[in-house]
C-alpha cells in the first residue's frame, strides 16, 4: 500500500539503511530503546541509525530525545564505545531532553564496525 | 556492532528465520542465536543461552540478567500474516489498516470479479479456492485469519484448514445467527468442540462497528489483543 511504508519503518528498514550507508564507507551507529518504563511513546526495540554525513532514519521516541541520541550516536562513530543511555522526566534533564509523556527509556548505542 | 552480526541478522530477516541479537550492554559484545546456533563475540552457554532461547520463542526483547552479565535480547521474528478470505468491501478497508499494523496480508477469493489487483494495490490476491490456498500458505503461530464473505462455500473450506493449524487468531464475519449454523455445519463435518471454538464468531470486539471500515477496525483489534494475550472481551 502506498505510503504505509514511512508507518511501517521498524528495525528492519533501520538496519537495512544502516548496513547500505556502512557500505557507502560512512561512519554510522545504532541506537536502540533496550528498557521503558511508564508510557513511554515507542517500544523496546524500536531503533535509530544515524550517519557520520548528519543522516537519520528511524526512532526511539515522539521525538523528545532524538537530538541527544543523535549528538551520543556521533561520538560512538569517533570513539568506537558502546553507551548506554538514560532518559526520563526525574533525570534533571527534563526541560532539555525529557520525555514529556512522564515515561522512562534507556537507549543502548553502539558503532557499526 | 560488528558487521558481520549486522549481515547476518538481516539475511536471516530476509529468509524470514527467526533469530534473537544478545548484547552486552556493558562490553558491547553480540551473538546471534537461533534454535540451534550461536554466532558472535559473546560468548553464551548454560542457562545465558538458555534464557536468549527463550526470549526467542516467547517473542520478548527485553533486558535480562543472566550469569554472563546485563544482556539485551532483540528478537527477530518473521512478519505477522494476516490471511483474509473474501475480496469484499470490509477487506478493502481491513487490507491497508493490518498493512499499515505490520501485517503480510494475502486475499483470498475464487471469484474473480471481486478479487482483482485494482481493488488491492499492492496485496498478494489468489484467486483459488480457499482450502487449496490456505494449506500452500501454511499458516502459523504468526498468522491471523479472517473470513469475510459470508458464504458457506468459501468460508467453511477456509475455517477447516484454520483451525486445524498453529494460526494465533481466527475469526469469521457474520450474525450470531449466521455463526450459529456455521459451528452446526463445523460440527456435522466432524470437528471437535475446541477446534470450532478458535474461531471468533461473530468477529470483531463489540465497539458499535457499523461502517466497513470501524467493522474492519473493530476486527484488528480483537486480533491485537489475542496477538497480545489480552482478553479484551
Amino acid at each position: 500500500m502506498a505510503g504505509s511504508d514511512a508507518l511501517t519503518a521498524d528495525f528492519e528498514q533501520v538496519m537495512e539503511q544502516a548496513a547500505r550507508w556502512r557500505e557507502e564507507g560512512k561512519g554510522v551507529a545504532l541506537a536502540t530503546v533496550v528498557t521503558t518504563w511508564g508510557s513511554s511513546p515507542r517500544p523496546v526495540g524500536s531503533q535509530l541509525a544515524v550517519s557520520d554525513a548528519k543522516e537519520m532514519i528511524g526512532s526511539v521516541s515522539g521525538g523528545c530525545i532524538e537530538g541527544a541520541v543523535v549528538l551520543e550516536g556521533l561520538k560512538s562513530i569517533e570513539d568506537g564505545k558502546p553507551r548506554l543511555l538514560d532518559f526520563g522526566v526525574s533525570d534533571g534533564q527534563a526541560w532539555e531532553v525529557g520525555l514529556a509523556c512522564g515515561g522512562k527509556v534507556e537507549v543502548y548505542v553502539e558503532r557499526v564496525d | 556492532m560488528k558487521r558481520d552480526i549486522l549481515q547476518a541478522v538481516l539475511a536471516a530477516r530476509r529468509d524470514k528465520h527467526p533469530v534473537a541479537l544478545a548484547t552486552d550492554v556493558e562490553t558491547g559484545e553480540q551473538a546471534m542465536v537461533d534454535a540451534e546456533t550461536r554466532k558472535g563475540d559473546l560468548v553464551l552457554a548454560g542457562t545465558a543461552l538458555d534464557a536468549v532461547r527463550t526470549a526467542l520463542a516467547e517473542d520478548r526483547s527485553g533486558m535480562v540478567e543472566t550469569e554472563a552479565g546485563r544482556l539485551f535480547i532483540q528478537v527477530f521474528n518473521p512478519p505477522l500474516r494476516m490471511i483474509v478470505v473474501g475480496a469484499v468491501h470490509i477487506a478493502q478497508a481491513l487490507v491497508p489498516m493490518a498493512t499499515i499494523a505490520g501485517y503480510d496480508v494475502t486475499v483470498i477469493d475464487p471469484r474473480r470479479a471481486f478479487a482483482t489487483d485494482a481493488r488491492f494495490p499492492g496485496t498478494s490476491v489468489l484467486n483459488e479456492w480457499p482450502d487449496e490456498a490456505m494449506t500452500g500458505l501454511a499458516p502459523d503461530r504468526r498468522t491471523a485469519i479472517v473470513t469475510l464473505t459470508h458464504d458457506p462455500k468459501i468460508d467453511d473450506p477456509a475455517l477447516s484448514v484454520a483451525i486445524r493449524s498453529p494460526a494465533f487468531y481466527i475469526a469469521a464475519l457474520g450474525s450470531r445467527r449466521t455463526h450459529g449454523k456455521r459451528v452446526e455445519r463445523l460440527t456435522e463435518a466432524g470437528f471437535s468442540e475446541t477446534e470450532i471454538a478458535r474461531i471468533k464468531g461473530p468477529a470483531g470486539l463489540p465497539i458499535g462497528a457499523r461502517s466497513p471500515a470501524e467493522i474492519a477496525l473493530s476486527v484488528l483489534a480483537e486480533c491485537t489483543a489475542r496477538l497480545h494475550g489480552v482478553d479484551a472481551r
